[in-house]
């Protein structure tokens, strides 16, 4: 009787073993936003597709939700309103905001096993800095991106530069932009040497690139404090207005950030400043030989990190938050990594992706993908403040009015500064 | 106390356009009005009571003062130009013409686009030396104009879009105004010996009073409340030559998560088209001929 007994216990309660992951089953949401070409709501979901086949009790509901700034827009009201989402990929630079909100839990809260530490240390230094704040990292990188130099090794080869040389230093830049630089006989340019976009949209990001690169910074670590009127950084602004004013490589005005791949794919810039996410549509729209090039330096070359993370939002349950982190594990193992690299021309930010089959083979078919690895220990992270929207703006505004010359990038830049610093005095105490 | 059938009745007949009413208008208005004397409430600090702290700051905020110019130049120049283009598309389209129907559908096309997938069409328009419109004036010469990154010109391009984008929406309304005009006047008119531009003054354009005062209520509200292209094509830049007041409230709004001084700039902007529109019931309604 007993034993019977035990039996049917047994198969009750293995059966409701069985049961338990329908039962049990964990409904999670992520926000991820589309900000380059091509039929990527697929992909994400494939790989959603993929990560319900290895964890059935997850249901992951993956959800598109425009560009960043939507995304942003989006996860911050949902979350205010009581239903955040449980996973999002926003830029690394909301870090601040989401902070302030008090909308996301840190990521090293779900790191418990040696394995998950293995992961961690899995990702480059350089963009794992940018989500580590008050001694917690807040985030993993996802999409990450990065500047490079595309140029027309064409317009090079008859300017009768070296088409594998291209500039290493700001002098370089010019003399060879210079040199690349056509005109015709009336004067007007046909063929601009240098093109750095400078919408309100994208100016911040590359403009960090050249500060950098004079040996600057636009930004504290803490994100409290900035640094527009230091002399590396007027000198870096007077430096981009002289590319059109004084050089006449560049340009005049504001160059569209949306129009700059096109300028470049139809010749009217031999050397483009753009993010490696526009890669793929570079190489399958230009028709003729382009190159990649790390950015020049003034001495040390630099560029600047750029694009998303993948947040873990509070406010879900334990099990949703836990389940969360099995997709963020999912989502940016190293072979996964290396497919969205491959798709969407954002650089893979771990070290193995970069040994997987997929990226080798990518790598050997397309060797300016490369660059942009090349460059990432030589990057700095972009701008990142509290409220970083608003204080972008006023940098980007401070920006444009040098560059359109209503005002002299000194008296733009201190502007900006004593405006920063009104913003940013609040969360300085 | 009983009510009578007929009350109840109306009672519910109305009910679902006065929840609408509440909920949509009524109910943002109050809450904007309340928002906009308290601070912006932020993570650990909730919001403190300011009173007129927000319209002070307001008072002293370069970019409102810019935002508010740029909006009065844009309504200034989209108004009258929408609806003058308007009305020729319509007297053109209502002559016996050739392919009259194509025409016609050419005209509205743009109406019927989504404003951003327009404005996207327009950025390559406008590209400098590779854009259509460069390339054409570069036909005479006058090329390499960057018509959206300078100060000179980002406006003015803006406001074309949207004239473009808008006098097609208006000619329909024109268009059907005309149709109901009976031909009977104007034969009486032709009689009387009245020549086409007295046929117009005399007797057209009266008669298209009433729905001249609609379209430019329509036209007022549009020029406040159409900036998708803005955000699409110089998010306000260069250096805010292009920032308009509704945008200006949604980046404050939703990029900066400053919500009490959107709500400040929000009761702005209302007090201005409520200006408006009681000039426009108050005023022009008296002055108008229904027939």
């Amino acid at each position: 009787m007993t034993y019977l007994k035990q039996a049917l216990l047994g198969s009750v309660s293995l059966s409701m073993l069985a049961l338990s992951p329908a039962a049990a089953q964990t409904d999670i949401t992520f926000f991820y936003p589309v900000q380059v070409g091509g039929p990527l709501t697929d992909v994400i979901d494939g790989y959603v597709a993929d990560f319900h086949e290895h964890h059935p009790d997850i249901r992951v509901e993956a959800v598109f939700s425009g560009n960043y700034t939507e995304t942003t827009t989006r996860a911050l009201t949902a979350a205010r309103s009581g239903t955040p989402p449980t996973v999002a990929v926003l830029l690394a630079t909301d870090i601040f905001t989401l902070m302030e909100e008090d909308v996301i839990q840190p990521m090293d809260t779900f790191i418990t096993t040696e394995e998950d530490q293995t992961w961690v240390d899995g990702f480059m230094p350089a963009y794992l800095a940018s989500a580590r704040v008050d001694g917690h990292l807040w985030a993993v990188p996802f999409q990450r991106s990065t500047a490079v130099m595309y140029y027309n090794k064409e317009a090079f080869a008859a300017a009768g530069l070296d088409p594998e040389q291209p500039p290493r230093t700001w002098d370089e830049m010019v003399e060879m932009g210079q040199a690349l630089t056509q005109r015709d006989a009336s004067g007007n340019v046909s063929q601009y040497g240098l093109g750095i976009p400078s919408s309100m949209n994208a100016v911040h990001w590359l403009f960090g690139a050249l500060v950098a690169q004079n040996g600057g910074m636009l930004s504290s670590e803490d994100g409290l404090h900035t640094f527009f009127d230091a002399p590396e950084v007027v000198e870096a602004l007077q430096f981009f207005v002289d590319l059109s004013t004084e050089h006449g490589i560049h340009p005049a005005g504001v160059l569209e950030w949306g129009t700059t791949p096109n300028d470049f794919m139809q010749g009217r810039l031999a050397m483009a400043w753009h993010t490696t996410g526009n890669l793929s549509n570079i190489r399958n729209n230009a028709t003729f030989d382009f190159g990649v090039a790390p950015f020049p330096g003034n001495p040390e070359p630099a560029s600047v990190l750029g694009g998303g993370n993948l947040y873990i939002f509070s406010g879900a349950t334990e099990e949703q938050q836990a389940a969360a982190f099995e997709f963020v594990k999912f989502m940016t193992s190293a072979e996964l990594l290396a497919d969205w690299g491959v798709q969407t021309g954002y650089v893979a930010p771990r070290d193995d992706s970069w040994e997987t089959e997929t990226l080798r083979n990518f790598v050997a078919e397309v060797p300016q993908a490369q660059v942009a690895r090349m460059q990432i220990p030589d990057s700095k992270p972009e701008i990142s403040t509290h409220e970083a929207a608003r204080v972008n703006q006023v940098l980007n505004t401070a920006i444009q009015a040098a560059i359109i010359g209503e005002q002299t990038p000194e008296a733009a830049l201190s502007a900006a500064q004593a405006e920063a610093d009104r913003i940013l005095a609040v969360y300085r105490d | 106390m009983k009510i009578s059938r007929n009350a109840l009745i109306s009672f519910f007949l109305l009910l679902p356009a006065a929840i609408l009413l509440v909920a949509f208008t009524f109910y943002p208005t109050v809450a904007t009005l309340i928002d906009s004397v308290f601070s912006t409430p932020r993570g650990r600090r909730p919001a403190a009571f300011v009173g007129l702290g927000n319209f002070e700051r307001m008072a002293a905020d370069p970019v409102f003062h810019r935002a508010f110019l740029n909006n009065l130049i844009y309504a200034a120049v989209v108004i009258p130009a929408s609806m003058g283009l308007a009305l020729a598309m319509a007297l053109l389209v209502n002559a016996r013409i050739k392919g009259r129907g194509l025409v016609r559908l050419a005209f509205f096309t743009p109406t019927i686009l989504p404003m951003i997938a327009v404005a996207n069409i327009w950025m390559f328009f406008y590209a400098p030396d590779l854009g259509l419109i460069d390339q054409f004036f570069g036909l005479f010469g006058r090329g390499g104009t960057n018509w959206l990154g300078q100060s000179g010109t980002a406006l003015w391009a803006l406001i074309a879009i949207t004239i473009w984008k808008l006098a097609g929406f208006f000619m329909i309304f024109y268009l059907a105004a005309l149709q109901q005009i009976p031909p009977s006047l104007i034969e009486a008119a032709t009689l009387e010996g009245a020549s086409y531009l007295q046929r117009l003054r005399r007797v057209i354009l009266p008669l298209l009073m009433p729905t001249t005062l609609f379209i430019l209520i329509n036209a007022v509200i549009e020029a406040f409340r159409l900036v998708d292209h803005v955000i699409a094509l110089t998010r306000g830049g260069p250096n805010n030559s292009t920032q308009l007041l509704l945008h200006y409230i949604y980046q404050v709004a939703f990029n900066f998560w400053d919500t009490a001084y959107a709500a400040a700039l929000s009761v702005v902007l209302l007090l201005v088209l409520a200006l408006i529109a009681l000039f426009q019931f108050g005023y022009l309604d008296k002055r108008i001929h229904y027939r």
